[in-house]
């Protein structure tokens, strides 16, 4: 099994008069196929773990590799490129932008990739959206739609370029129970239909108790790394 | 990039009344440059061709740059001599038939001839002192601006027999005389003459009006006992511009003084400079308000959409991707701000040339009853350069500061 995700000893400090220990010491190996959910308390790191995977933020020590790679070495641009192409990211706010179509919200990181071309782009990302269930609604404002549903294009806009490790935090922290169900639905069938890995930040014991893999933080470590079902195959 | 141009155009669309301000901002700073620029430079064009107009273009007198080497400096040169008397002079231009012939045949342009010297008018009792300027009326009508400002009779009249003069209108209702009345001259030698006066001009010049007569070069030639003399030959060309280039090749030819247009009224052309100088800091002054507005929008809208940057960011755009997506707001407001400055700057000038008054323009000699404007496309290009780079700069300030912002810490305040 390949490994996407290699941390080796992250740490990261938040410089300030008192500086503060976000994350500490974490080292982890995310595989292909993983769905993996990170728990803890509030302001036990968890986010802050998933940004440093997400080379959202740099590790104030440490070393990451994805898919090999080592990313200390990179400069932002070139992060920005793993980013674009690697990962992608659900948050727990939709973070599409208001002004554009759900369509052209998807299109976003497409063009940005700038491989395919428009009418490729489009074809993509409308199957995208009506896989998710979104398929009367690709020229709608993001305002238009429902929080479940904006949830849902923030996932086909992380699928976009086809990335091997989608990252979520808190992804159905703002959404009612019917439309969170619906979205950890969604993610598990990122990894079980498209073998993708997953990794979700969360405070639902309930989602927390259905992946393969939790990962529970106190104070910024990693106090258990536990296989809950057998892995997805 | 096509992209970040979309998504430029969409952030500026958002904010509708604000862009509009901001462009406006621009637009009014832009389109007041123009019709200020097109006026300096209109009133300056129109100054000097007045100037030109009532000036001959190269004066050549009977000076000398420098004094002229003594006979004994050129007798003896190994030996200085100090505290030498010049020797004097037979004034005026010498052998002036040769000199007028040789400058004729390659000066681009008319000529006049004439003798200079000081006189006192009296009459009822009354001196004053002027300038008799002996010429010749044919010539003189084609090189002199008086032609043209007779109030009555002509340069012509003073060939009608009998000793004529003309004077300027003032001279004339100062000392209370009109045409027909004779008036005495006195010449510095002397001489003393009756002269009838045949004609008046007001060239709106007072020093001219009050100060200047004219009378046949013959006339004065005998008054101050100097036949065949003359001391002054004035040149109108073609091209008033090329008076330099003519003054100097006259100057080495002949070996007097000949002085362009251009450096008699060296002080005059600097206060144009200074003027100028005043017109692009107040021009650039308000650009640079505008530049404001336009930091201003820009900051706003990077406030605002520090989400959308924060996603943009984790979605894999760079930091330079940012940066670029603001200054090209920036840009683009500057852009619409000056194609509308431009249309307002037109609309100005328009108006403006539709301004009617009166002003005696007694200094310059002549009435002004519209405002002279220039039209030219370097005041279109300049204030629009002027309004690009300094919202380029406005845009950029923050886009820089925008694209530093690191999305973890948006991510985690909207959370």
């Amino acid at each position: 099994m390949n490994l996407l995700i290699e941390a080796d000893h992250l740490t990261r400090i938040l410089p300030a008069t008192v500086p503060i220990t976000l994350v500490r010491d974490v080292s982890l190996t995310v595989g292909e196929h993983e769905f993996i959910a990170i728990t803890g308390p509030s302001g036990s790191g968890k986010s802050s773990l998933l940004y440093l995977l997400g080379l959202l933020d740099r590790p104030t020590s440490g070393t990451l590799r994805i898919a090999g790679q080592d990313t200390s070495s990179l400069n932002d641009d070139a992060l920005a490129r793993l980013r674009l192409e690697m990962l992608g990211f659900v948050f727990q706010f939709h973070f599409l932008l208001p002004e554009f179509t759900v369509l052209e919200n998807v299109k976003l990181p497409m063009r940005k990739a700038g491989r395919l071309s428009s009418t490729e782009m489009r074809g993509r990302a409308a199957s995208l959206l009506e896989e998710l269930g979104l398929a009367g609604h690709l020229d709608k404002r993001p305002d238009q739609l429902s929080g479940g549903q904006r949830q849902r294009v923030a996932v086909a806009r992380a699928l976009a370029n086809d990335p091997s490790v989608v990252l979520a935090d808190e992804p159905t922290g703002s959404l009612d129970s019917k439309s969170s169900e619906q979205v950890f639905q969604i993610l598990q069938d990122l990894v079980k239909k498209r073998g993708k890995t997953v990794i979700a930040v969360t405070h639902d014991m309930d989602i927390a108790g259905r992946v393969d893999r939790r990962i529970h933080l106190v104070d910024g470590a990693v106090v258990s790394d536990e296989r809950v079902t057998q892995p997805v195959a | 990039m096509r992209l970040i141009l979309e998504l430029a155009l969409t952030h500026i669309a958002g904010r509708g009344r604000q862009t509009v301000v901001a462009i406006l901002g621009v637009a009014l700073g832009v389109g007041f440059s123009i019709a200020m620029a097109a006026l300096m430079q209109g009133t300056e064009k129109d100054f000097i061709a007045q100037l030109v107009d009532t000036m001959p273009h190269v004066q050549i007198t009977d000076e000398r740059r420098t004094a002229r080497r003594q006979p004994a400096e050129d007798l003896f040169s190994a030996a200085q001599f100090e505290g030498l008397r010049p020797k004097e002079d037979r004034r005026g231009i010498l052998n002036p038939a040769a000199a007028f012939a040789s400058l004729r045949s390659w000066v681009p342009g008319r000529m006049a001839q004439s003798l200079r010297t000081q006189g006192v008018v009296r009459y009822a009792g009354r001196d004053v002192g002027v300038a008799v300027i002996g010429i010749e009326p044919e010539t003189e009508a084609r090189v002199s601006s008086v032609a043209g400002d007779f109030v009555e009779g002509s340069f012509d009249s003073l060939r009608a027999g009998g000793n004529n003069i003309v004077v300027g209108d003032s001279l004339a209702r100062r000392i209370g005389a009109s045409t027909g009345t004779t008036i005495q001259v006195v010449a510095p030698t002397g001489q003393s003459r009756g002269f009838r006066i045949v004609g008046l001009f007001h060239t709106g010049n007072n020093a001219r009006d009050e100060g200047e007569t004219y009378v046949l070069l013959k006339s004065a030639q005998i008054l101050s006992e100097r036949p065949n003399a003359i001391n002054d030959i004035r040149l109108r060309l073609d091209d008033p511009e090329a008076a330099p280039r003519v003054a100097r090749q006259a100057e080495a030819e002949l070996g007097y003084k000949a002085v362009p247009w251009q450096e008699a009224n060296e002080s005059l052309l600097e206060a144009l400079v200074v003027r100028n100088v005043v017109m692009y800091t107040v021009v650039g002054a308000i650009l640079l308000v505008a530049g404001f507005g336009i930091f201003n929008i820009i900051s706003t809208i990077t406030h605002e959409k520090a989400r959308d940057i924060a996603i943009l960011k984790s979605l894999g755009f760079t930091q330079g991707n940012m940066r670029r997506l603001f200054l090209i707001e920036g840009l683009a407001l500057g852009m619409a701000g000056s194609l509308v400055g431009w249309l307002i700057g037109f609309l100005l000038c328009l108006a403006l040339s539709q301004v009617d008054f009166k002003v005696s323009g007694a200094a310059i000699g002549r009435e002004m009853t519209r405002l002279p404007l220039f039209w030219s496309p370097w005041h279109y290009a300049i204030a629009s350069a002027f309004a690009l780079i300094s919202s380029g700069v406005a845009g950029y300030l923050p886009a820089r500061q925008a694209a530093r912002l690191n999305p973890v810490d948006i991510i985690r305040g909207a959370t």
